[in-house]
């Protein structure tokens, strides 16, 4: 049985629209425009236990909001959706005691006290046994490095130490279910690492489900299998990650290398030159033409060694965000 | 209940220890609230020097009386006042910060109650000395009670703490109503300006609300503000006849429920409305 099963769930907002200007300020406090933003517009989901899911898709997407509305932070517009049997807008405490939500840019600690206070509250408020708190405790501090700073005030630790401070406090009542809205947010590269190779471990010895949003590929590529690309409200591929580059690119990148005296000229008839460093060319090929203009490169010159690769995973998702942010493309699930 | 209670225990606390990190903060805040007794000592006292020939009341008040009256004030207020609370709901609501409270298995109106009642504990604990002290070197003022004062009798002194307890706990529940309004208006300043204001004037912490003129005086007497300020202070005092004390008590008692209903109606519609504002 499915642990997250979302079926057209929907979510509308009204958002009040005020125009620049005093004169329009004063306006609005008589008369006031709202427009209706579709936030999240019929999605369908399926997740089973122990997957690792990214939410990828521009901002605006609706990415946050699903997360929102499976932690039971919103009420839906319509639709319906259930996390481990339990519909999340009822906001049963059964349910709350089996799930986490980690915001990159929330904060749920007690900002004043050390993180060990905060903990100890989350021992009582999600009931956890004395001994199961000392143990996964003891074992989360170890993981993530953080047993020397325990007892430092909150406000005094770093953004990537907060966000640890922050996963052990979320793990501490050993969640089934974890949603992580951007958890490596302004966190410089080490930090992202660390956080990174905490989770992989975390949630393959665990095997508990885990759905994110990021906008750091490295995070996506390095965590998760399947990739659910949101936009405009709407999925618009759910798959692998390879299957995003199969799917929404267009081109190959082909690098050869020329024997030594072989003219770098003439390359543009076979596609995009994209770098010349001699004895090196980089073009950019149509996928359906790569073979068809390798013959006759392979023919016209002399060539010492070819690569044929696809396009750095970033450009593809940042083509096909551009991409699937039109409206007519056809919408996919 | 045994969980529940180490909860309430251990949130009590951690709310406690939070009170304490910022010691200069908190023991000027505790000891600045003195300060506006001698202004009102100094006002009543030139409103008396400038009564002519023999009288020395003023709507039944001698100068006594009134110091007496406002020093009772001070109490209450030590346990009605809720500074911050409202707006810090609100606040809570238009940045978002509220969504721990729909994702953690914990009652936010509860939390947040612990929460001052921590407040209010570190403050007596800072506060006792001072206030014992402006009481010994004041309890001349207290010295033409009736025979069912508070100084007299201990039904009385028992009702006082009563009201004083109750008075907390209206305080705590009027406040975090208007607080839960946010949910609607996401800024709740304006209301919270209206509401101190006639607060000031119909609580009785601006002067004791039996000296307004009729219809006022029973009007006001209708509403839930007196029991923040005025009505500890006249139950104290031997104002309120003994007769008609425990009818007085059970009203407030009726107002308190009506403030926790109210609050749980707004934070249960308000949630429902909530749309996560804040990201």
């Amino acid at each position: 049985m499915p642990v997250i099963e979302i079926k057209q769930l929907t979510k509308h907002y009204r958002v009040y629209q005020k125009h620049e200007g005093l004169w329009a300020s004063l306006r609005g406090l008589f008369r006031r425009e709202y427009k209706e933003v579709k936030a999240v517009q019929g999605i369908d989901l399926t997740v089973e236990q122990g997957e690792f899911v990214a939410f990828l898709g521009p901002n605006g997407a609706g990415k946050t909001t699903t997360l929102k509305l499976l932690s039971g932070v919103i009420n839906p517009t319509s639709g319906t959706a259930t996390v481990m049997g339990h519909v999340p807008w009822n906001r049963e405490n059964a349910y709350r005691r089996r799930f986490a939500l980690v915001m990159g840019q929330k904060n749920q600690l007690w900002w004043d006290l050390p993180a060990q206070e905060s903990f100890r509250l989350h021992q009582q408020i999600y009931r956890i046994d004395p001994g199961s708190f000392d143990k996964r405790l003891s074992e989360l501090t170890e993981l993530l490095d953080i047993r020397d700073l325990l007892n430092q005030p909150v406000r005094e630790l770093s953004l990537g130490e907060r966000m640890k401070m922050e996963l052990t406090a979320a793990l501490l009542h050993s969640p089934e279910v974890l949603f992580l809205d951007e958890p490596t947010i302004g966190l410089d590269v080490v930090a992202q690492h660390n956080i990174q190779q905490f989770l992989k471990y975390y949630q393959q010895k665990r095997k508990i489900t885990i759905l994110l949003t990021s906008h750091y590929m490295k995070d996506v590529a390095a965590l998760c299998k399947r990739v659910v690309i949101i936009a405009q409200g709407q999925i618009k591929h759910d798959g692998s990650l390879a299957g995003i580059v199969d799917k929404f690119s267009s081109h190959k990148v082909v690098t050869l290398q020329l024997r030594e005296g072989e003219s770098l000229d003439h390359f543009e008839q076979f596609g995009e030159v994209l770098e010349v460093v001699a004895p090196k060319v980089k073009l950019r090929i149509e996928r359906a033409k790569v073979a068809q203009s390798l013959a006759a490169i392979l023919a016209q010159h002399d060539i010492e060694d070819v690569v044929v690769e696809d396009p750095p995973l970033e450009e593809v998702i940042a083509g096909m965000f551009s991409q699937v942010g039109k409206p007519q493309v056809p919408v996919e699930s | 209940m045994y969980a529940r209670a180490v909860t309430w225990w251990v949130i009590l606390r951690i709310a406690l220890e939070e009170r304490f990190v910022y010691r200069g903060d908190f023991f000027l805040g505790t000891l600045m609230r003195f300060l506006p007794i001698i202004t009102q000592m100094f006002l009543w006292w030139a409103v008396f020097g400038a009564l002519s020939g023999e009288r020395n009341t003023v709507v039944g008040y001698t100068y006594a009386n009134m110091v007496g009256y406002y020093l009772l004030t001070m109490i209450s207020r030590a346990f009605s006042s809720m500074p911050g609370l409202a707006s810090g709901i609100s606040r809570q609501v238009r940045d978002g910060e509220v969504k721990k409270f729909l994702i953690q298995p914990v009652d936010m109106i509860g939390f947040l109650l612990l929460g001052r009642v921590a407040h209010k504990l570190a403050y007596y604990t800072v506060a006792i000395l001072p206030f014992g002290l402006v009481f010994f070197l004041c309890r001349g003022y207290f010295y033409d009670l009736p025979a069912h004062a508070a100084t007299h009798s201990w039904t009385t002194f028992a009702a006082y703490i009563a009201t004083l307890v109750l008075g907390f706990l209206v305080g705590y529940f009027l406040e975090a109503t208007i607080g839960l309004i946010g949910f609607w208006w996401l800024e709740v300043s304006s209301i919270l300006f209206v509401y101190m204001l006639f607060s000031f004037f119909l609580s009785g912490h601006m002067f004791p609300i039996d000296m307004l003129p009729a219809p006022w005086g029973q009007m006001v007497e209708f509403l839930p503000l007196k029991y923040l300020a005025y009505f500890p202070a006249a139950v104290f005092l031997g104002k309120v006849p003994p007769g008609s004390l425990a009818m007085e008590l059970w009203i407030e008692v009726a107002w308190l429920a009506f403030f926790i209903v109210a609050s749980r109606i707004l934070w249960h519609r308000g949630v429902q409305r909530y749309s996560g504002f804040g990201g």
